[in-house]
């Protein structure tokens, strides 16, 4: 190794923005798990969405090969992704397009202010995008004296309640009718007082203050679901015909989009977009899905441009293990199926992104050694739901176990003293590495029918092990260990009608 | 055929009686069972809890443990630990940069099986009253633990099998396949979505009217028990390998000692 001075970033370069939490999953779960009213909400609306995504995934008979085109597309994009990105850079800007590369979220903000203060304007509407939640453009633009509005209803709703998105698909999922009802009557301006909690005329109420912001927005900001490496295309995929609305409209069109959203070319479409709808609302096919290439004189946007953000994605892509958690395409499966988000909601995880994604790509984008962020690779039971449901296959449970493994591998040697759980593992290792040692303590079996009381029941455990016994009894061990009782007691049945194999 | 027994760490300190009834139904059938000495835990809390260098000599004692015996096929009464034999054994080896083991793990991995794969897929055995003389009078239901149901794709075996048994009463469970929050240490580092998980689990148990919850993991079956017993009704929790392994002359005890729920203490 040469030990000159490149001028070469030092890997891995972590990501920032709304993704470092700023307090642990347990205790934010715990304050989540006591809104009654959000679990009722989150519980109904979760079991319909998988309810409906089975019934139209049962509809495909190729599914499975499906899901294991859509990961072995996604793979490849991921081994090539250098390659790639230049494909696509070459085609975006011989189509007329601008590309600014950002390293992080600060350098992604700072350029997206820099396009719209050009414009001369102080508003601009926004297409739901994952990719600027994750960068909190919202916040940044807001202190620059920038108003960007949301377009999409459930962020409207979000951005209305001065709330948080809490599902990366359904952002409003905590909420009922009723909730978005009094929302609307507080916060938006020239709405109808009399308005009822009907659907069709809460819809009609945000259309009505939507369609007064496409009409006067000089420049609009997307995501993309995808990128065509092979023509310069961008994709966006929505139910509501608003990202239609703002990627046609306005003069300035400014997509913002991590790195990995990448697909070679457009007959790789075919198979996302069997995918996408299905895994994410239940849906054969979603309402609106618009591809643009570059800028067409006199029709649409005249300045198009896109930001291409890595914000940590170079450092999730060299975690050999944990890598494929890039080939995610925010379909939200993981979390209409997930039991733990079911009960915490996104929220409780602190970070743009929630819920069994949420819980490996966060720490793999910011690094596992960030404090908070080492607390949601546990944020599991590892019931493997979440794997099963991935469109691209994406073995959520075992990236969660090997982030749990980097967890506790960067803490040792860093401790004064051993923790509990230290202690425990450390002597659990002694007893289950030899038939003896386990044998050895079995001995003491006994010995733990003292602990319990008359019901035969232990009721109360010291230490990290009352997180059991507060909701749970231990029953009393046995007198005998089986293996004690193989040694002593075991009788081999005299085999007189063996069955030969 | 020659059948080396996983009993588990659980199994073997906390629920002897599942290794019993295993034993049992094996020796019924005309096989010759036998235990490993060496033999002590896959390592899955280990593993599961991030603690990879622990795991490893753990995981190696029962890569040596199995290889160390002659047998035609292993078998092991709880779907996690088999999971973690199959799947996570070779991918801790390869973790930790060690080849040869990841191959010698994948060998014993690919002649172990949880009993019910066992029972249908190798000993083929479909009807427990006829084939095995399975006899349990009572009303269950049941509930199907996550790494069997998906890591091992274990499918109905363990249910149609229970649901062939003499006498018994099979009451479906709703929302069968939501876990039930154990977890592992799952259960002490996020206690409170565990045990919102397991309040679900429970009410949905009692909600069946079913004397007891039959499952393939003592785990989790530790872990649903020890909710019930905390609630007003009767339901306790039971390996279905007991319910196989009960006839009408040796009917299995429902009060033995380590139960955990209301019909272990009357």
């Amino acid at each position: 190794m040469s030990n000159v001075f490149m001028g070469m970033p030092t890997l891995p370069v972590f990501g920032d923005g709304n993704l470092h939490i700023e307090e642990t999953f347990p205790t934010a779960a715990h304050r989540e798990l006591g809104n009654t009213q959000m679990r009722a909400n989150l519980r109904h609306a979760t079991h319909t969405i998988r309810d409906k995504r089975l019934k139209v995934v049962a509809e495909l008979p190729d599914w499975e090969e499906l899901r294991d085109a859509g990961s072995a597309t996604k793979n490849l994009v991921m081994a090539n992704l250098p390659a790639l990105l230049e494909e696509f850079e070459k085609n975006f800007t011989a189509r007329g397009g601008i590309i600014h590369w950002a390293r992080d979220a600060h350098e992604a903000n700072s350029i997206v202010a820099g396009l719209i203060k050009e414009q001369n304007t102080t508003e601009v509407v926004k297409v739901k995008s994952m990719a600027t939640q994750e960068i909190g453009l919202n916040e940044y633009l807001e202190e620059q004296g920038i108003s960007a509005f949301e377009t999409d209803l459930a962020e409207l709703i979000v951005q209305l309640g001065h709330d948080k998105p809490s599902h990366i698909l359904v952002p409003a999922i905590h909420k009922n009718r009723t909730e978005v009802r009094d929302i609307f009557l507080a916060e938006m301006p020239n709405v109808d007082p009399n308005l009822t909690d009907e659907p069709r005329l809460l819809a009609m109420a945000a259309r009505e203050h939507l369609r007064r912001k496409f009409l006067s927005a000089k420049v609009a900001i997307s995501g993309a679901n995808f990128a065509l490496a092979d023509s310069g295309t961008l994709a966006v995929v929505e139910s509501e015909g608003n990202g239609r609305m703002c990627l046609t409209l306005p003069e300035t069109l400014i997509t913002v989009m991590g790195i990995e959203k990448l697909l070679p070319g457009k007959e790789d479409l075919e198979v996302f977009m069997q995918l996408l709808p299905r895994s994410s609302t239940g849906e054969r096919m979603n309402p609106y899905t618009s591809l643009w290439t570059g800028v067409t004189e006199g029709d649409g946007p005249q300045n198009v441009h896109l930001v291409l953000m890595d914000n940590g994605r170079t450092a999730a892509l060299a975690d050999k293990y944990g890598r494929t958690a890039l080939n995610c395409i925010r379909c939200s499966a993981c979390m209409n199926v997930c039991p733990v988000y079911e009960r915490t909601g996104g929220h409780a995880y602190g970070s743009t992104y929630p819920g069994p994604i949420g819980a490996i790509l966060t720490p793999l984008l910011t690094g596992i050694t960030s404090e908070e962020n080492s607390t949601l690779p546990y944020a599991s039971s590892l019931c493997g739901a979440c794997y099963d449901a991935c469109p691209v296959k994406i073995n959520i449970p075992e990236i969660l176990v090997h982030l749990r493994g980097e967890d506790v591998d960067s803490k040792r040697g860093t401790k004064k003293l051993p923790s509990q759980m230290d202690l425990m593992m450390k002597g659990g290792s002694w007893a289950f590495s030899s038939g003896k040692h386990l044998g050895l303590l079995e001995k003491g079996l006994p010995l733990g029918k003292l602990a319990a009381g008359r019901d035969k029941k232990i009721k109360a455990l010291p230490g990290i092990a009352a997180g059991w016994t507060q909701s749970r009894d231990i029953p009393a061990p046995p007198s005998q260990s089986f293996r004690d009782w193989w040694k002593k007691d075991h009788t081999p049945v005299a085999a007189t009608n063996k069955q030969e194999k | 055929m020659k059948i080396a027994l996983f009993a588990t760490c659980i199994v073997d300190a906390m629920y002897p009686q599942t290794a019993r009834a295993t034993v049992k139904i094996l020796e019924r059938l005309g096989h010759e069972v036998i235990f490993p000495t060496g033999q002590a835990c896959c390592g899955q809390m280990h593993i599961n809890s991030g603690y990879m260098d622990e795991a490893l000599p753990v995981v190696t004692n029962h890569v040596n443990a199995f290889e160390s015996v002659a047998y035609d096929v292993a078998v092991a009464p709880s779907g996690s630990c088999v999971a973690s034999v199959k799947h996570q054994h070779p991918v801790l080896a390869e973790r930790c940069g060690d080849a040869a083991l990841k191959a010698r793990a994948e060998a014993v991995g690919a002649k172990t099986y949880e009993l019910s794969q066992l029972l249908v897929d190798v000993l083929g055995i479909t009807n427990a009253a006829e084939q095995l003389g399975s006899h349990f009078p009572h009303k269950v239901t049941y509930h199907p633990s996550c790494h069997g149901m998906r890591s091992l794709k274990l499918g109905d075996r363990q249910l149609d099998l229970l649901k062939s048994v003499g006498g018994i009463e099979v009451a479906d469970l709703p929302e069968a396949d939501q876990c039930c929050g154990f977890g592992g240490t799952f259960s002490l580092k996020n206690a409170d979505v565990s045990s919102a998980m397991l309040d679900d689990k429970a009410r949905n148990i009692e909600s069946t009217g079913a004397s007891l919850c039959a499952g393939g993991d003592a785990s989790c079956l530790m872990h649903i028990g020890g909710g019930l017993s905390r609630t007003t009704s009767d339901t306790t929790t039971m390996h279905f390998a007991e319910i196989l392994a009960s006839t009408i002359t040796e009917p299995v005890s429902v009060t033995g000692d380590i139960l955990v729920g209301k019909a272990g203490v009357r």
